[in-house]
């Protein structure tokens, strides 16, 4: 039986009158990269962001490693965001430090005892792994969209965590670009052994880096599993809308 | 029926409901500041960028002002003085209206506007830009390391400019004296520190650190708590500077009450 990173059972989040998650469960195993799709608004990114505690469910249990999100104190919070890693739709790099201080800036914050050259051999390895090496000393105004999203991931990578939260990565970047961004999640899972959680609702990012997908309509997943089971075999015409609209269009 | 029970929602009115609880958020605002500002880890680096960007960077403009107001106020009172024959009271007059009041006040509101609006507008824009919650998600606090690193900053620079603006506000006071009455540097501070009693500079000085934490508190609430988007941050740093000013000009009136109290009884 494989080992669950994450659960999630009967979440609901509303925002006034407003509706977003109910009652999702979801389940994420160990060394698996798991897509949620979905419309825009149909709470993705709030199910992450709960996952990493930056929002409350309003019901429901949502555990990571184990342990309750929810009703634990902030010292515990931050040792179990240290395990995650959240790469931001907007990449969110530090625009009045430089990449380098982006990079360090959790490192020397969480790891008290940090060499001068520890510190040094980590930025340089997360910046080989996004392919980004040349980019050390630029500022993130100096980046085009496509190195920021890289840089983020790399600011993630650099705690080394054991789960990785992927707010829209591909959002805005022309198909080249998404597509070496999918190729960076597929190697981020394989170099770090990360599980994954990849928000989108791009299906060709779905597809390459997906091991299985997850589809949210109207507050509840639609349907969980692999590709071809999700969007071949399914019945349910939301789906069959929102896979002719990505690949006709 | 829809809109009466709209209305039943408010206690007093929609403006005056806000406004205290916008009072009541600011107060709880500063309640977690003085609680984290004790509390390690300790930004020290941080706090001496934002030194460096409160104090120095604030020196040219500054550096003008006080000059400026010092040739000025010494010009506008010279006639009257002149009436009464009393023009040899100019350096102890302005040295006293500059230290006790044109100082700390000609510094904060230009503080307030530059520095308040500036604290304000890059808060919120790193708020709408999810950099507040790339730094929760990594561990650290964003407020121990945006908030209480700026409010000290502000509270420390403050003074020291006002130290500063007053020096340069009396070294343009006395090229105008200078000027006219032909008055020597060493007379002329000579009786600019006859004129001063150790209460006008110890107020000024409690007066502008109040000041600086007012402004440094406020820029960082309203950025801290903006939202809406783009559209929020020019919000964060009109506030900014509106409420620091007014807070300040409030602040003003209730150290000359106190200050009075001690000078008089």
């Amino acid at each position: 039986m494989r080992e669950k990173v994450i659960e999630i059972k009967g979440l609901t989040k509303s925002f006034g009158d407003l509706h977003v998650l109910k009652g999702v469960d979801l389940n994420l195993y160990k060394g698996e990269n798991l897509v949620v799709l979905g419309k825009s608004g149909t709470g993705k990114s709030v199910l992450i962001k709960i996952v990493v505690g930056l929002l409350t469910q309003d019901e429901g249990s949502l555990k990571v490693f184990g342990q309750e999100v929810n009703s634990l104190p902030s010292k515990e919070l931050d040792k179990l965001r240290l395990k995650i890693g959240f790469s931001f739709q907007h990449s969110a790099l530090y625009d009045s430090m430089t990449v380098r201080e982006n990079l360090e800036f959790p490192l020397v914050r969480n790891v008290k005892t940090i060499t001068e050259s520890e510190k040094e051999k980590k930025i340089h390895r997360v910046l080989e792994s996004v392919g980004l090496s040349q980019a050390i000393d630029q500022m993130p105004s100096e980046l085009s969209g496509g190195q920021k999203k890289r840089i983020g991931i790399a600011r993630t990578l650099i705690l080394e965590p054991e789960i990785m939260l992927y707010d829209e990565p591909t959002a805005g970047l022309d198909p080249i670009t998404c597509g070496d961004i999918n190729d960076l999640i597929n190697q981020v899972r394989d170099e770090y052994k990360t599980s994954s959680i990849v928000i989108t609702h791009d299906l060709t990012c779905a597809k390459v880096t997906g091991d299985r997908q997850a589809v949210l309509l109207d507050g509840k997943f639609g349907a969980v599993g692999e590709f071809e089971e999700v969007f071949h075999y399914t019945s349910d015409d939301r789906i069959k809308a929102f896979y002719d609209y990505n690949f006709i269009n | 029926m829809a809109e009466k029970t709209a209305e039943k929602k408010y206690i007093i009115s929609k403006k005056i409901d806000q406004f205290f609880i916008d009072l009541a958020s600011i107060f709880r605002f500063m309640k977690r500041f003085f609680v984290e500002v004790w509390l390690p880890p300790y930004e020290f680096r941080e706090v001496i960028r934002q030194c460096y960007q409160i104090g120095v960077k604030s020196l040219p403009l500054i550096s003008l002002t006080g000059f400026i107001v010092g040739i000025v106020f010494t010009n506008q009172s010279r006639p009257s003085l002149t009436e009464f024959g009393a023009t040899s009271w100019l350096p102890a007059l302005i040295s006293i209206a500059i230290v006790r009041a044109m100082g700390p006040l000609v510094t904060a509101l230009i503080a307030a506007g530059k520095v308040g609006s500036s604290i304000g507008a890059e808060i919120s824009s790193m708020k709408v830009t999810e950099q507040i919650d790339a730094m929760e998600v990594s561990a650290t606090n964003p407020f121990k390391f945006l908030v209480v690193t700026r409010v000290i900053a502000c509270t420390v620079m403050i003074p020291l400019l006002v130290m500063y603006v007053d020096f340069v506000a009396l070294l343009g006071a006395f090229l105008n004296v200078h000027q006219n009455e032909l008055t020597s540097l060493t007379t002329f501070f000579v009786e600019v520190f006859e004129a001063l009693t150790f209460l006008d500079i110890f107020s000024s000085i409690i007066k502008s650190t109040v000041f600086g934490f007012t402004i440094g508190i406020v820029g960082c609430y309203k950025g801290y708590t903006s939202s809406k988007g783009t559209e929020g941050v020019g919000k964060a740093a009109n506030a900014s500077v509106v409420m620091a000013m007014f807070l300040i000009f409030i602040e003003e009136l209730l150290a000359l009450q106190i200050v009075n109290f001690f000078r008089f009884n």
